[in-house]
């Protein structure tokens, strides 16, 4: 039981610890740009550690684990996908989009294109990916919420993570949000970092992979439960077994209520329902979601089938384009005060994801060695928060788990926090007024929809749902930053053509998927990530229609790609958030003056 | 600039109550009528580049085609050797049990070979591209 209060005081440590810290902070927050764009004064430094705490979601911190654990090495592409996604944003996008003075992508599209109907169009898929990227945090937060407190229901967590992030978005906006989230990367750091070196000591001291009866991560046969194992399974799970085994169960399994041993051979799959309690002794093989590697050399090795290529390209693609196109990512570099600054921002990003992504991959090697029975519960997720107890028992493990879970809830925090700031930045811009006031009522739908959502929804894989937001961001919005900023010939009827088709396509799978998890996994794998023929389509769609319609190509093209590509040292950007909100003595410097350095 | 355009003001008025005052009371007062700070003549070819004469727009296209050489170079050679491992390891599968130091090919391939890769690739274009900035303004200032 003290490793739950452990864990609640944890939790509540870093919620507090964030309020406060948001608070300080938001005393200095009181115009509208202070709200959306922090002034952009923000130091690279910083804001490169805001930029990776708001970057580093539950799909990071608990996800990446999560599939490591399942899906082994392919599993890989995801912690490097999310970093590469930042080399496209600043090999292509960074300086650019800093220098075109749009702050938000709606306003760049606006801004780069000239047209109001593009500009809706782009905000109403903002405010989709948004609440679609938002509902798995607060899924993820319930999750990881009912872990701590036993029975609570799911619900719990998602409204209290929502609360928070409302409450504290209203006081400051960006300007707070800057500073909460430049600490919530160097937490995140510590909660993974710290446990993974103290359970690796841990691991080393009692021998490594040679002491125990536990099967070798590259042997050719199914993990084995390290010590006897009870669990119940909460949703519904489909079985497979590599190696016949032999466990007691009392629930329902293949439709037919079971009390007592139960017998299953090799090769064979089950349906256990929820509800159902199984045990196992010590040394049997560990029976694992169907659809997963079964045996250990399946899951070290990376891809083996031609499927598995498919999927592997797919995920790869999304991944890289999908970044620059995601919405809380692209307003934070407004907060930079100039192109070059953005440049360098994207680098120092580049190093502290990557030294972040080290850790959850070796957590999730570790937990396919200590928590096997996620693999039967399907609840892979919760790797990180219970792999130290499993480690290291008593006072140790309680206290690294505490420091994990207190992590899973920043992360939470800081993504949803940078998320709901932009995309009710965009609502209070694009369909209200754009005052203070509007930002906080922006705020509070921005927040009370994926609560709505996370509450209704079924939950899934954390990073699978993240996936889909990667798809839809690199089919949407990346064509349209990547052309915008290198191609002089786009227009906006192009641009509209490559939304439709591009997010459509997504869409459509997104609902053919849905459909499919709930009546039984019918659909192919191009369903669950279809960047693969929707991100080329999307590209292709922008390019061959705006060869049709020349005619569109705004008159001051000229000028803009000027301001985009021109260095800052000439002083020719025009910061557009300035124009529209900034106090008269700003916009009069904005009329008169070249502001050179 | 505000505190610029207050200055004059402030003499201003200054200079009147000197008028209405006997002579002997009278202080030198400074008039500005110009910040000579501020730049007297705007640089000729920054103005030839915002309004757009062919030689400015040439200068322009020219900077835009070198960042985005760079930056595709950088961009191909991470995402051919990224596309390759897939392909290599599903065409190769003994490629799997080669292990070193005790850790398997394929993950320190995926999971930390990969994380340097990236770094130098950024740190390279940002680097080229911060030179040829300054070899733009350069160009524009002389």
């Amino acid at each position: 039981m003290s490793a739950h209060i452990w864990a609640l005081s944890g939790v509540l440590a870093i919620t507090v610890t964030t309020f406060l810290v948001g608070w300080r902070a938001s005393r200095l927050a009181s115009t509208t740009q202070d709200f959306l764009v922090a002034r952009r004064t923000v130091r690279s430094r910083r804001n490169a550690a805001a930029v990776s705490g708001e970057y580093l979601s539950a799909a990071s911190f608990l996800g990446v684990a999560g599939l490591v654990l399942k899906d082994g090495a392919d599993a890989l592409w995801y912690p490097v996908g999310f970093t590469a996604g930042y080399l496209a944003l600043m090999l292509f996008v960074a300086a650019p989009l800093r220098r075109s003075g749009a702050y938000t992508v709606p306003d760049f599209c606006e801004a780069r294109l000239g047209s109001r109907a593009l500009r809706g169009l782009a905000a109403v898929f903002v405010v989709f990916i948004g609440i679609l990227y938002v509902v798995p945090q607060l899924q993820a937060a319930g999750l990881a919420l009912s872990n701590v407190v036993p029975g609570a229901p799911t619900w719990w967590g998602a409204a209290g993570v929502a609360i928070v992030v409302i409450v504290n978005v209203f006081g400051g906006g960006m300007r707070a949000i800057t500073v909460v989230q430049a600490f919530q990367y160097w937490f995140k750091l510590f909660a993974i970092a710290a446990p993974t070196f103290v359970l690796c000591v841990v691991f080393i001291g009692k021998g490594g992979l040679q002491s125990s009866e536990m099967t070798g991560l590259a042997e050719e046969l199914p993990p084995t439960f390290t010590s006897a194992a009870t669990m119940t399974v909460q949703t519904p799970v489909l079985l497979q077994v590599d190696e016949t085994v032999k466990f007691a169960a009392r629930g329902t399994i293949d439709d037919d209520p079971v009390d007592g041993s139960v017998y299953w051979t090799a090769g064979e799959t089950h349906e256990v329902d929820a509800g159902t309690t199984l045990s196992f002794s010590q040394g049997s093989s560990v029976p694992v979601v169907a659809g997963a590697p079964v045996d250990n050399a399946n899951w070290f090795a990376p891809v083996s089938t031609r499927d598995d290529l498919f999927a592997t390209y797919s995920l790869i693609l999304a991944l890289f384009l999908g970044t620059m196109g995601l919405p809380h990512v692209l307003v934070r570099f407004y907060t930079n005060p100039d192109g070059r600054a953005a440049r360098r921002t994207t680098l120092h990003v580049l190093v502290l994801l990557s030294l972040f992504y080290l850790f959850p991959i070796m957590l999730g090697a570790l937990s396919r060695l200590y928590t096997p029975e996620l693999l039967v519960t399907g609840r892979t997720d919760t790797a990180v928060l219970l792999l130290p107890t499993k480690i290291a028992p008593g006072l140790l493990g309680e206290i690294l788990g505490a420091i994990t879970t207190a992590g899973a809830f920043a992360a939470f925090l800081s993504t949803s926090s940078g998320l709901v700031v932009s995309v009710s930045g965009v609502l209070s811009t694009d369909v209200l007024r754009g005052r203070v006031r509007d930002f906080r009522f922006a705020t509070a739908v921005a927040g009370g929809v994926p609560l709505a959502l996370a509450i209704a929804l079924r939950q899934s894989d954390i990073s699978l749902t993240v996936g889909m937001s990667f798809a839809l961001a690199a089919s949407t919005f990346s064509p349209i930053l990547v052309l915008g900023v290198w191609w002089r010939k786009l227009t906006w009827v192009g641009a509209v053509a490559g939304i439709v088709v591009g997010g459509g396509l997504v869409l459509t799978a997104l609902v053919i998927s849905t459909i499919s998890g709930l009546t039984g996994d019918w659909a192919p794998g191009v369903i669950d990530q279809p960047a693969l023929i929707t991100v080329p389509a999307a590209f292709l769609t922008v390019i061959l229609v705006s060869k049709m319609t020349p005619a569109k190509i705004p008159s001051d093209v000229a000028q803009i790609r000027l301001r985009m590509h021109a260095p800052d040292g000439l002083g020719l950007t025009r910061d557009r958030a300035v124009a529209s909100f900034g106090t008269a003595e700003e916009r009069s410097r904005l009329a008169d003056g070249r502001h050179r350095k | 600039m505000s505190k610029h355009t207050a200055g004059p003001g402030r003499e201003e008025q200054g200079g009147r109550r000197a008028y209405s005052d006997p002579p002997s009371k009278t202080r030198r007062k400074r008039v500005v009528l110009a910040d000579s700070r501020a730049p007297v003549t705007r640089l000729r070819t920054v103005v030839e580049l915002e309004e757009q004469t062919s030689y400015g727009e040439e200068l322009v296209r020219q900077l835009i085609r070198e960042q985005l050489k760079d930056a595709t170079l950088a961009w191909g050679t991470v995402v051919l050797i990224f596309l390759a491992l897939p392909a290599l390891f599903f065409l190769v599968p003994q490629l799997s049990e080669v292990t070193v130091a005790g850790v398997g090919l394929p993950w320190l391939a995926l999971g930390l070979l990969p994380f340097p890769l990236l770094f130098v690739a950024g740190y390279w274009y940002n680097h080229r591209a911060e030179r040829h900035e300054r070899a733009f303004v350069a160009m524009v200032e002389k």
